[in-house]
This record gives structure tokens, sequence and C-alpha cells, in this order.
């Protein structure tokens, strides 16, 4: 049976091994252009809020 | 008239003399003095080093931008400091020595009513034998910290991948040159860059790609670590970083200090005290950071300096320096007002402060070599903290002495920090995170010394999207286009 991708890394070395890697879909929806556009808003909104309590 | 001299031109100089400008007005003088001829928005250097942008987008004239905004401007770099003047001038000075302008090597005198140090740090190459001489990059690595060595970075490692085409395998070697280094951010940046160059070139199989960090631990980046609010879960910025690591195949080595530097290979001694060496076909590896090494006289011609800067030539502010044990930090420690405690009329801003101790927690190995991270404070601190300088001295020129000084404590300040992991508008990702405070307070926050409802990251598009538009939108702001002043720092 042929190794996931993210699951090849792994068996690199011992540090990999316990580290989290993420899987398919997870890996889709970074460069997925609707969802991350939502993010986009939302990640602005929370840097304003960050933003605004600094100054 | 009062007249302003900042010392340098970067986030903290840049912004602070800007500002202090256009409040004061035509009654009032701005001066700049900074070496370069050209501001650079550094954060995009990285983009530079993979031959993504080029050196001119990331660059223009100060000296245009500076007429426009009625500031004088001194292409120079200040070498020493009267703070009460000379046998010869009444009022304290700076002496400088042109660096162009058509008076290079030329030295002069400027007196002031009020003086910020944002003169940003040395490059401090010559720490770590082999990596560079003084200020200078040496032959065996490459660096991105400015837009010429991020240019020349470019061009080497399109030399490598030309190899690769042939079939050469290459080991590529990022990370910190030194034990007590900052700016992890900028390295990490570059790495995933390249990674992500690489991989899009399809030679991702002809690479070995190793980190080397002074960190002690994976996403340490000088604060001492962080906890984000992560999908729910407060998650430890390690877990973040070695995930990302992992999964682009990026092998690790932390708590190093990089003790030499030859052609082809670096020597390093590591927290537990053993001694390793890594050899490399291209190599970025950032320089420890100093003061600029600016003199200080007193009326008689006694030499000063210690008075005026810390012994790593940073400048003394408003900071609790008294030597503490890690326990007992402080977010109380951290300067407010950056305003010198002997010379009322001399402020600091940006990387030209000098902290009250290190951020995360101290580290030796058992031979003594000290290996640990020395605190960011570059980016939106800088900004902020080159504003609140601005705004305090306006009103101590407006009101007097005893008018209110703007207080801007990187334990009470936030940081937006957007880490690009590759550049494209459709398949790009970068690591945006917040973090707040950017000095943890364990007696506000105990637990994680931050609030962990305003610290938070997640790597993606929409991450590079924003790193993108605040590279068009930090470079407009400071090339003072139509409401520059509205864009936050």
């Amino acid at each position: 049976m042929a190794v996931k991708p993210e699951e090849f890394n792994f068996a690199k070395n011992d540090k990999f091994k316990t580290a989290m890697i993420p899987g398919k879909f997870a890996r889709a929806m970074r460069t997925c252009k609707i969802w991350q556009f939502i993010r986009f808003i939302i990640i602005n909104l929370k840097m304003l809020v960050v933003v605004s309590k600094s100054h | 008239m009062a007249r302003l001299v900042v010392l340098g031109g970067g986030v903290a100089g840049h912004t602070a003399a800007t500002f202090a400008a256009d409040w004061l007005g035509k009654d009032h003088e701005v001066v700049v003095v900074t070496p370069n001829a050209k501001w650079n928005w550094i954060p995009s250097n990285i983009w530079v080093g993979v031959g993504e942008m080029s050196k001119e987008e990331v660059t223009f004239d100060l000296a245009p931008v500076y007429e426009k905004a009625g500031i004088t401007y001194k292409q120079a770099k200040a070498v020493s400091l009267n703070p009460e003047g000379s046998a010869k001038r009444n009022k304290p000075f700076v002496t400088i020595e042109y660096t162009g302008q058509g008076k290079v090597g030329h030295s002069d005198e400027i007196e002031y009513d009020y003086l910020i140090n944002a003169t940003g740090p040395k490059l401090n190459f010559g720490a770590t034998p082999g990596l560079g001489e003084g200020s200078n990059l040496g032959a065996h690595t490459v660096s991105v910290c400015t837009a010429d060595h991020a240019e020349h970075a470019s061009h080497e490692l399109t030399k490598i991948m030309d190899k690769m085409r042939k079939g050469q395998r290459q080991k590529i070697l990022i990370g910190t040159g030194h034990g007590m280094c900052t700016c992890q951010g900028a390295a990490f940046e570059y790495i995933f860059n390249v990674e992500h160059e690489i991989r899009k070139a399809g030679l991702r199989d002809m690479a070995d790609i190793q980190w080397i960090s002074n960190e002690a631990f994976m996403g340490d980046f000088g604060m001492g670590g962080l906890h984000m609010n992560v999908g729910g879960y407060v998650v430890s910025s390690r877990i973040f970083t070695e995930s990302l690591f992992a999964e682009r195949g990026v092998n690790y080595i932390t708590g190093a200090h990089v003790n030499k530097v030859e052609k082809g290979k670096v020597s390093y001694e590591l927290l537990d005290g053993s001694m390793g060496e890594e050899s490399f076909d291209f190599s970025m590896l950032i320089p420890p950071f100093a003061g600029v090494g600016l003199k200080a006289y007193n009326k008689a011609g006694d030499d000063i300096t210690d008075t005026v800067f810390a012994p790593n030539g940073f400048m003394k502010v408003d900071a609790d320096y008294t030597p503490k044990a890690y326990e007992e930090w402080k977010a109380t420690d951290w300067p407010r007002t950056y305003q010198n405690p002997t010379y009322k009329n001399l402020f600091a801003a940006g990387i030209a402060f000098a902290p009250p101790h290190i951020i995360s927690k101290p580290a030796k190995s058992p031979n003594g070599t000290v290996i640990n991270p020395t605190p960011p404070r570059t980016g939106m601190p800088s900004g902020i903290i080159g504003k609140a300088v601005a705004h305090s001295i306006c009103n101590l020129i407006k009101n007097g002495p005893e008018a209110h000084l703007h207080e801007a404590s990187m334990a009470e300040m936030g940081a937006a920090c957007v880490a690009s992991a590759g550049k494209g508008w459709l398949d790009g990702t970068a690591a945006a995170m917040t973090v707040y405070p950017v000095v943890p307070d364990y007696d506000k926050y105990p637990g994680t010394g931050r609030d962990t409802d305003y610290t938070f990251g997640e790597i993606g598009l929409a991450g590079h999207w924003i790193k993108h538009i605040l590279h068009y939108l930090f470079m407009y702001k400071a090339k003072l286009k139509p409401f520059w002043k509205v864009i936050p720092e």
C-alpha cells in the first residue's frame, strides 16, 4: 500500500516522528481560495483588534 | 525654533521623523541623519533573496520624501554624542561623518534640542570567525539583512539551483550565525521561501535543507515561545513550528552557537556542551546585532559612553537594568517612555534601545557559552515606539519640560507578525500571528504570560495575501503618499 504524502516524512527522523503533520484536507484548505478569503477577513479583524489595543 | 535630530532612517527613525515633522510644522526643524540613501522595507528582503522581488521594489530614495516632508536630510553616520556640549559649544551636539551627498568622509557637528537614537543595529558579522569582518558579510555565506545582501543571496541561490538541475545534490543551511542572535523570524521566512522556490522548480528531491538556530526550542523566536489559540486549543509555538518543519521535510538543530564558518562548513557548540559540524553548499546565517558603536563625551571631553550606552552599545532608557534572576524578571522592567535617565532630551527607539534583559529563558552550555536569543524589537513595536517618542518630544517642545510623555511598553503592546512560508498569489502561504503582549506578563496573565484571546496563529494563503498587501501598504506609507497617517504602524 502506498504511503500517504503526509505520512512520508514521519520516517525521516525521530524529530519528525513526534510532530503534528497536516493531512490532505488540512493542506487543501490552506490554499482553498474561498476558505482563505474568509480567513483573510477574520485574521485582518483579529489583527486590527491587537493593533488598536497596542496604540 | 527647536531642532530635533533623528539618528537613523529605518522603521523607528523614519516613523518618528515623519510624524514629528508633521506635528511640529515649520516652526521647528527635524533633521534625519542616516548613512543610507534609500529606505528599505526589510521584511520583503526575503523575497528579494529568492528572486521573487527586485531590490528596487523594496527600496526608494529618501531625499525627495524628506524634501516633501520639510525634513533636513543628512546622508551620514553618527560618530559621537556630546549631550552637554563641549568647551567650544554650549548646546548638545552630535558629530556625524558623511557617507554621501558629495561630502563622503567629511565631518560635521549638528546641535540639537532633542535627539532620538534610532540607528538600528550594527550587523555584527565579525562576532563569528568566518561569518564576516566587523559589519561586513564574509565570503562563505549570504545574508538577507539588507536589500544588497538579499540580491546577492538570490544570485547564489540561482547558482545552486542550476547545479541541482544538472543532477548535483545540494545542501542548504539556514539559521542563526551566533549563539546570541535575534531575528530568527527572518531566517525562518527565508528557509521556507527557499524550500518553496526549490519545490516549485521541481528540484526538492535534489536538496537537503537544514535549519540551525540558537533557540533552545523550535518556535522560541526570542520571545520565550508563545502559546496560541489554534482551533480551540491553546498550543505552544513549538508544536506549530515543528509541525511546519516536519511537513516540509526540513531538519533542524536547536540550541546551537555557531562558532566558526569556513568555506562549505560551520562548526557549532550545542547547549549540552557537545560540538558539531555541518557542511553546506549554500548558507544564509543571520549575524548577531550590536549597537552601532556611538561614543559619548561630556563637556570636559571625558568619555561618558558607559553612562549613555549599555555595554552592548544600545542606549540606556527608562528600563530597570538591575541584574536579576530569571524568576524575578517583571514586565515592569521594560521601558515605557524610552527617555535616557541621565540626559532627558535623549530618547531611543526601535532596536537602538537597550532592553533590560532578554525575554527567553537564559541558557548556557556546560562550557560557559551563552546560547540564547536576544529580544526582537523590530517591525510593529519599532514603529509604535518611534511614534510614541516623537509624540513625547513634540509635547516637550510645545508645552515645556513638564509635558506628558507618551508610553509604549513592549509588555503592554501586542504585535501582528506575518511570516512568509512561500510567495505566490494562488499557492503562497504565510504564518499569520498576533502576540499580546510582546513581553510576557506573568502577573497579569498567569500561565502563559500572554492573553490567549489575542494571541493566535495560523498558516495559509490568507497570511500570504496579508504579507503581500502589507508590503505595498508600508511602502506607500513610508513615501508619505496621501492619507499615510491613517495607516497604523
